[in-house]
Order: C-alpha cells, then structure tokens, then sequence
C-alpha cells in the first residue's frame, strides 16, 4: 500500500536513468540523512545515543562503521562489480594511511582532508602496479596474486623506517590537525567534527561510486566480471577495465585507510593492516552482498556491529571477552555458509526481497 | 553469371555488385577469408577455407556438427589466430589483431550459446553494446552530469529504437537470467545491433527455437538485412532457413571446405549431399 | 656497482665459500618444502575430486594438530598414562574428528551449494576457515602447545656429519619427517591406482555426471575425499607442530601452499611435490643470502612473487592442463 510504484511515471530518459527512479526509495534516503544529522546533533548535546554514552557510540560504533563501509564500497568495486578477488585490502588500506602520514610531515600546513585524497590517489597507483597480473591471471590465481600484494606490503610497512619516520616502535602517531579551526585528528578531537568529516567524505565518495556504476565505466567492469570474453568481442579492452577498477577500488580503500588511522585509531602499526583484516572486509562484502553499494553498508555495519553486541550479550552472562570474540568468528564463519547457500547476494538481495514484499502489501502476492 | 536455381538473376554493376531479385543491392566483397587453416595442439579445426562475403549479402556458413563452424566465426572475429592463411577486409590486408580492435571496425557477433551479462537487466545488456561509442572521460563519468549524462541520453534514446525494432519493450528491465531462452536470443541480437556494425556474424540464431519463434527472427533478420544495410554471416542448420534467408552459402564439413555458391546449387552438389544434407 | 656486486656476485661466493652451511641451507629448504607440498597435497586431493579450492585447507593443518594435543590433555587428566597407548588413543580420537568434520562439510555445505559457480565454493570454504578459527580457538585456547612428539615415537635429537670442511646438521624429526611424507604420498598413489575407492575418485576427478552415470555415489566420494585431505592435514600438523609449536599462526603460513599450487598446478600431486620443493629451498636459498639486502624476512612474500613470474609465464604450472578458452 505505500510502497508503490503505480502512478510513478518517468516522462524521459534522464529521470530513468537517476540513482533512485523510486519515489519512496529517494524519502528513505532523506530519512538516512535526516538520521546522520540527527545523530551528530547528540552527540554534539552529550545525550547519549541509544542509550550509550555519544562518545563511546561514535569512537567505538559509529565512526569505525562509517570508515569500514568506505573500505567495503572500495573491495566491492574491485571484487563486485568487477570480479577480481582481492586479498590485498588490508594492505591498501596501509598505503593509503602511510601515505597521509609521510604527506602530513612534509606539508603539514595542507588541508588534511586534501591529503586524504592525495593518499587516496598513492594507493591507487600501487592498486593498478599490483593489478597488473590480472591481464594474464583470473580466478582463484589472482587471488594468489593479491596475496603476494598483501604479504609484500605488510612487509614493507614494518621494514621501511622511512615510512614511520623512524620511529624505533614502528608505529606512527598522528599529529593534531585541524579542519576549519576544529581539531580533528589526535586525542583532544572533536568527537562530532570526526563523525561529520567522516560522513562526509563517505557520502561524497558513495555518490561517485554510484555514478561510475552506472555509467559506461561501471558497465565495462561488470562486462568484464560477467562474461570477460564477450565482453572483449564487444569492443572492451581488458587492460583499461580491469586496471581502471583496481585503481578506482584502491583509492577507496586508500582513503578509508587514511581515515582510519587518522580519525579513528590515531596511531597505527603493521597489524592494523594484515591478512585478517583482509579477510574481514571480503567478509563484510560478501556477506553485505557482492555488487551492490547498499550492501556494503549492510555488510560493513553487520561484521562490525554483531561482534560487540555479542560481547555485550556474554558479558551479561559472565562470559569474557576473548570467549565471546571466537563465538563471534565462529558466528560468523556460519553465517557466510549460510548466505552462501541461502542467498549469495547477500543482505542487500534479502532487503530487495523485502521491498519486493512490501510493494504487494497488504496483498500476499 | 548464370541465373539461380530459384530465379535469383545476378548481372554485375560496375562496382563489382549485383542487385538480387528482390530488389537488394549486393556490393563488393567486403571481407575475403584466404586459406585459413586453424589448428589446436593436434587437432586440425579448419583445413584451407577460402570465401568471400559480399558487402550487403547474407552469407550462411553451414555443416554438420564439429565442422569447424563457430571457429570460422573466431577466427573472423580475431579470437582465434589462424596458424596459415590471409583475411582481407574492405580491401586490406587485416594483420593479427586482438577481439577488441576486430569490434572496433565494425564486426559484432553473437553466440551459440548464450553469452549475455548474467548480471544485468536487459536493457543493461543491450546498451554494453554502445560501450565502444561512448567517449566522455573518467572526469565526467565521476560526475555523472553535464556530457555524460547527454552521452548517456543519446545512447539510451538508440537503444530504445532497437528495442522497439525487436519488440522487447516488456523485458526491458528483467535480469536477463530470467528470460526464456528465445528471448535472450533476440535480447543478444539487440546487443549486436546497438553496436551498429558493418558486419553481423550470427552462431546459430535459431538453435532451440519453435516454428514460430524461428519465423520471427527469420523476420528481423531480413529486416536487419534490409532495413539497416548491415551484411550478415550466419551458421545455421535449418536447410529451409538457410534456403529462404541466404544469398549465397559455404559449406564445411570436418574443417574442410565442401563447396561454395548459391543455395540451390549448393543444395544439388552431390559432396554436400553426401556429408550432410543425406538422402 | 657495490650494490650490482652485492646482488649478483657475493651471494654464490658466499656460497661456494662455506660449502657446508649452502648444504644445510639447501636442506633445511628441502624439508620445508616436503612440508609445504603435503599442504598442497591436501589443496590437490579435493580440487581433482570435486573442483573446489578449499581454502580451509591450512586451518585444517592446525585443527587437526590442536585437536591431537587437546585429546591428549584430555587423556591425561582423565588418569591414563603417557605413553605409545595414550598417543595411539589420541590419534584415533583426532582421526574420527577429523572424519566428523569430512562428513559436516559435505552433508552441510557442499550438498546445498552443488552447481553453484567455483567463487561461491571457494567463498564457502572461507567461511569454513574462520568457523574452525573461531571454534578451534574457543575450544583449544589460544595459546601455541607443543607436539607430543615422543610420545608419537618419533625421533628427537640430531646427527651432526662433517663435510665440506664444515659441519652440517641432520635433525631426526627433519628426515622421519620425509620419509613418512614420502610414504604417505606412495600410500595415496597405490590407493588412487589399485583400490575400488581410488579408481573411484579418479573418475570422480575427470568427469562427475560420467562417473554418477556409471553408479559412483558422488557424495561418499567426497566424504572420502575430504576425510583424506584431513589425514593429510594431520600428518602435516604432526611433522610442522613437532618442529614449531603449534599455534594459529601456523594457518598463515600454510596460505604459502597457494603458491607452491601455482606453481605445481592445480591438479597434480606430482607437481604439488616438485612445487613445493621449489619453493621451499628457492625461499631458504633467497632469504639467506640476498634477504640481508632487503633487511631480512623476506621469507613472507618471495614465494608469492616466485609463483607470480611464473604465472605470467606459464599460467597451468609446471604440470597443469593448458587453459584452452572456448567461446
């Protein structure tokens, strides 16, 4: 009954070719956005966001979500729309955070958030050297290939003293910067300001992603991902494909791991950029849905979410942490089994499910 | 040029074409296949093919099963590399080229068995058909506005004449995974002709189809034919297909060329018979 | 030209200078290698049979492994003696284990996902890895435990030859270790070449619907499968638990048995072997004595970049099935 698309005309190509042609779909997305500002303005109050303290909710919850759903968008260009498997996430991220960092020490009196981008576009470039491989390997070998990325890199992040500044721990720390006179990076952060940049540059980067998707671009990718040598018979050159979604997935992943040393964690080291971090934002993709933009930010929301709440849920019965960590990876690896088997377009094919549903409503089919 | 079995009179035109009985213009040869032998590891696919195919003419290539057919049509659009053997097009000498650059002078293709984008809607899947005449830069498609989206309009507003043209309106924004079979197949054809090529290499276009669903893309076929200019190269297997929709035809049978001309001729060659057509 | 000296000439004069230890690097690199071919091996036994990369494969390394101390320990406090007794009863338990896990996979996660494209598979057995992550660290703890290496009646101690002017170092563990490899690689090929089961699996390997046509029951074929894989896990868990702990960052380490695929080719046990020796020595080889240019540790990622030259070159391997795309 209010989820209808009868009387929803499009009078030309233009307005059926917009992100969200659905009426109601574009009110759910004003909800979201008057949500996010809602939020913030709690936050900014001190009232406590669903009945936890804001500044625990945004530095634990929300913000990390926010930057694990950039990293997810990144990996699902790469692996959803363009079929290339990728185990090298976590790595890209770390150029991207290492990049920002040695940026920032040498011109510290740029705009950090422009240096964001710069790093973005460093970790791009490493993305396409390291894609290379994919002109002549598919599959389940590209996925060794990425590997060799992920191990190399880790590596060199521990190795290359330069890339820490020397620092004998071989972490770094990030130094205060500032965003319109508001301190946004280092311990005395505004909590508020971290979470609007973050959103910000989340929302900003969601709607070039949608834009590429649906243009020739993210066409040619999904060519590629579906059927790579018709694709080629059409006209596509693999090179610029392939090469463009490594470059276009490593910049995401470059920015979020800048994001995410910076704003979130504040300091980082090797670990915060290994293998299992890789493998948590495969998780996060598939489990989100492989191909869709909304379901990277199920996905991302999902894998980071049910593992606190499932500590949340242990701790109420006297059991610890570490226990409850395991069940969650345990619970976790179940759950991909089961989407697997399930739905293998995950959450977000579960969600249109739903709509689809709740277009007949109150009608059962 | 002696007159037809079926009443086809040919008389050459000073541009070395003919105009058939219903009125068509055939032209020059359009793209000339000179000793082609193609071979994998020890198997020999095609064993020293040589024909032509006239610019505005429908060509059939036909043969029992494993002649060497679809790989004709792979080696035509650069997907296979023949070990021997010249393919000339529009009057030069094509060098070893990759699948890309052959899309890229014109020649689309469809296949045997289905290669559509499992992943997309229908209209998706046609308008990765104009992926080669959409020029607009990274920058714009970042933006999504101004000339891209115009780029985009365009494309859409031809994509939309093809559909029309192959009465698919009501699938337009089905999963093509969904479809019946005959309907990918035409959605496939569309996909082929929003490339606007010059030459339309067909792989059993009417495999697994119905009497009806074959009188129908016997139809468009002749449309495509007539209505857009576009010479066709088609595999096929229905005798009676081939009789009534080709202008001339080869024949192959275990890679090696049996013969080579008009339907009717080809349908009394006494090789053909025995290879293929039976009693 | 100090550092085209240090790359391309003093690593063999270093070599040719100390005879000896190039020997003992040469083996301590065989060893690993014999090592990460049975990892392999395990990879190779269910891809031939039923075309799926299980990824879960150096998980299974370690739960196998984790899973014979935790019986162990077990054993013990529940009263029974150290000794050949305890450990055998260890095995056994560990085995059926190994076998329940065999018959969970195929009856919970391959039967419904059957046909489904090869990435859902492999997704699949990743989410089989990190149920045995999770689980195995809840049920073992954390923490790395030594092998019952003695208990298991395999050889401590070392015999040290002189040659080559120096001395090199034999580990007993190191050669019980190759040769139980090599048997129980001799034991698989009789298994596959003579017995019903094995003939059955070949079929399996070539052709599913032919070998479901001609009766083979697919679904015991994979239990099998999957049951010998896990041996394999835990013969390997055994020999590299006895050498290093045994500890969930073994599972990293057995993400090498990738390249030595790579290299070997999907679907060969022979190339398993030869990959997995090249790999091995080429990494020892490498990090001794061009990994103090690069600062060392080197060992992490240069079997990956082996297996990527090679795989721009020669993308089936040393042994594998040319790729002939069809359209």
């Amino acid at each position: 009954m209010f989820y209808r698309e009868a009387g929803d005309f499009k009078t030309s190509y233009k307005s059926d070719l917009q992100a969200f042609p659905i009426r109601q779909d574009k009110i759910g997305i004003y909800i979201w956005l008057i949500i996010a500002l809602v939020v913030a303005l709690f936050a900014y109050k001190e009232w406590g966001i669903m009945g936890m303290d804001s500044g625990f909710a945004m530095k634990a919850i929300i913000i990390p979500t926010l930057v694990f759903t950039l990293t997810t968008l990144g990996l699902n260009i790469l692996t959803g729309f363009a079929g290339q498997i990728s185990l090298g996430t976590g790595a890209f991220m770390g150029v991207g955070a290492y990049a920002c960092y040695k940026l920032t020490t040498y011109f510290p009196d740029v705009n950090i958030i422009i240096l964001f981008f710069a790093s973005g576009l460093v970790s791009a470039a490493v993305g396409v050297l390291f894609g290379l491989p994919s002109l002549r390997i598919k599959g389940f070998y590209l996925v060794v290939a990425t590997l060799g990325a992920q191990f190399f890199l880790e590596w060199l992040f521990g190795r290359w003293a330069w890339l820490y500044n020397n620092n004998p721990s071989g972490a770094i720390e990030v130094p205060v910067r500032t965003l319109f006179g508001v301190e946004i990076t280092g311990a005395n952060a505004s909590v508020v300001a971290q979470y609007l940049v973050v959103l910000g540059i989340l929302i900003f980067m969601t709607w070039i992603a949608s834009n590429l998707i649906r243009g020739r671009i993210g066409r040619s990718w999904m060519m590629i991902r579906d059927m790579d040598i018709a694709a080629e018979l059409i006209g596509v050159r693999p090179l610029w494909a392939k090469l463009s979604a490594f470059a276009v997935s490593s910049f995401y992943c470059g920015v979020s791991g800048a994001l995410m040393v910076f704003i979130w964690l504040g300091a980082a080291e090797v670990e915060s950029f290994d293998i299992n971090h890789s493998f948590l934002y495969l998780f996060m993709v598939i489990i989100g849905g492989l191909g869709s933009i909304t379901g990277s930010y199920m996905g991302a929301a999902f894998i980071w979410i049910f593992p606190i709440v499932l500590k949340e849920i242990g701790k109420s019965f006297g059991v610890g942490a570490t226990v409850m960590e395991n069940i969650s990876l345990l619970a976790i690896g179940v759950m991909i089994v089961i989407i697997l088997i399930k739905e293998p377009h995950g959450l977000a094919r579960l969600w249109q499910i739903a709509k689809q549903k709740l277009r007949l409503w109150p009608f059962p089919h | 040029m002696a007159p037809g079995m079926d009443g086809q009179s040919m008389e050459a035109t000073e541009t070395d074409g003919y105009v058939t009985a219903d009125g068509r213009q055939i032209g020059g040869v359009m793209m000339d296949i000179r000793n082609i032998v193609l071979r994998f590891g020890g198997v020999t696919a095609i064993q020293d093919v040589t024909f032509d195919i006239r610019k505005g003419e429908v060509r059939a290539i036909i043969g029992p099963n494993g002649a060497g057919k679809s790989s004709m049509l792979n080696v035509i659009n650069g997907f296979y590399h023949p070990q021997e053997g010249e393919i000339w097009f529009k009057g030069k000498l094509r060098p070893s080229m990759k699948p890309y650059e052959v899309a890229e002078q014109g020649i689309a293709r469809t296949f045997q068995n289905i290669a559509l984008f499992k992943g997309m809607s229908t209209l998706d899947n046609i308008m990765t058909g104009r992926q080669l005449k959409m020029k607009k830069n990274f920058f714009w498609q970042m933006l999504r506005y101004g000339p891209a989206i115009q780029e985009e309009v365009e494309h859409r507003q031809k994509v939309e004449e093809i559909i029309d043209f192959l009465e698919i309106q009501a699938i337009r924004k089905t999963p093509v995974g969904s479809l019946p079979y005959g309907m990918q197949k035409r959605v496939e054809l569309a996909r082929a002709l929003a490339m606007e090529p010059e030459l339309l290499l067909l792989d059993e276009p009417m495999a697994g189809m119905n009497v009806e669903e074959k009188e129908d893309m016997s139809r468009f076929i002749i449309d495509v034919n007539e209505q857009y200019g576009t010479t066709i190269c088609l595999i096929e297997h229905d005798m009676g297909v081939v009789m009534d929709l080709a202008d001339r035809v080869v024949v192959l049978d275990y890679g090696k060329q049996l013969a080579d001309g008009l339907p009717g001729d080809v349908q009394k060659d006494q090789a053909v018979i025995d290879a293929y057509l039976g009693v | 030209m100090d550092f085209l000296y240090d790359v391309l000439i003093k690593p063999f004069v270093e070599m040719g200078g100390d005879p000896a230890f190039f020997f003992q690097v040469l083996w301590e690199g065989f060893v690993a290698g014999i090592l990460y071919a049975l990892i392999a091996l395990g990879f190779v036994l269910i891809f031939k049979a039923s075309g799926i990369f299980n990824f879960a494969q150096g998980i299974m390394v370690v739960f196998a492994a984790l899973g014979l101390v935790g019986f162990y320990e077990v054993l013990g406090s529940a009263g029974i003696e150290s000794g050949t007794v305890k450990a055998v009863i260890s095995l056994v338990l560990t085995l059926t284990m190994m076998y329940a896990l065999a018959f969970g996979v195929e009856r919970l996660v391959l039967r419904p996902l059957v046909g489904q494209e090869d990435i859902i598979l492999f997704m699949s057995t990743i989410g089989i890895t990190f149920m045995l992550i999770g689980g195995g660290q809840w049920i073992f703890g954390g923490e790395p435990k030594s092998m019952i290496t003695e208990d298991l009646g395999l050889p401590t101690g070392d015999t040290v030859v002189d040659a080559f002017g120096g001395i090199i170092i034999f580990q007993h563990l190191d050669v019980a270790a190759t040769i139980i490899a090599g048997l129980l690689i001799a034991g698989l090929a009789l298994f596959f070449s003579k017995t019903k089961t094995g003939r059955a699996l070949r079929a399996v390997a070539d052709d599913h619907q032919a070998a479901v046509s001609v009766g083979i029951g697919l679904n015991q074929i994979w239990v099998v499968v999957w049951f010998a894989a896990g041996i394999v896990a835990l013969v390997t868990g055994v020999m590299w638990g006895a050498k290093s702990d045994v500890s969930f960052a073994l599972q990293i380490v057995a993400l090498k048995a990738l390249p030595v695929l790579v290299l070997g080719g999907f679907t060969s046990i022979p190339g398993a072997i030869v990959g997995g020796l090249i790999i091995g020595i080429g990494e020892k080889v490498f990090e001794l004595y061009w990994g103090g240019l690069m600062g060392g540790g080197v060992e992490s990622w240069f079997a990956f970049i082996i297996a990527l030259i090679f795989l721009l070159f020669r993308p089936q391997g040393i042994f594998g099935d040319k790729i002939i795309e069809r359209v």
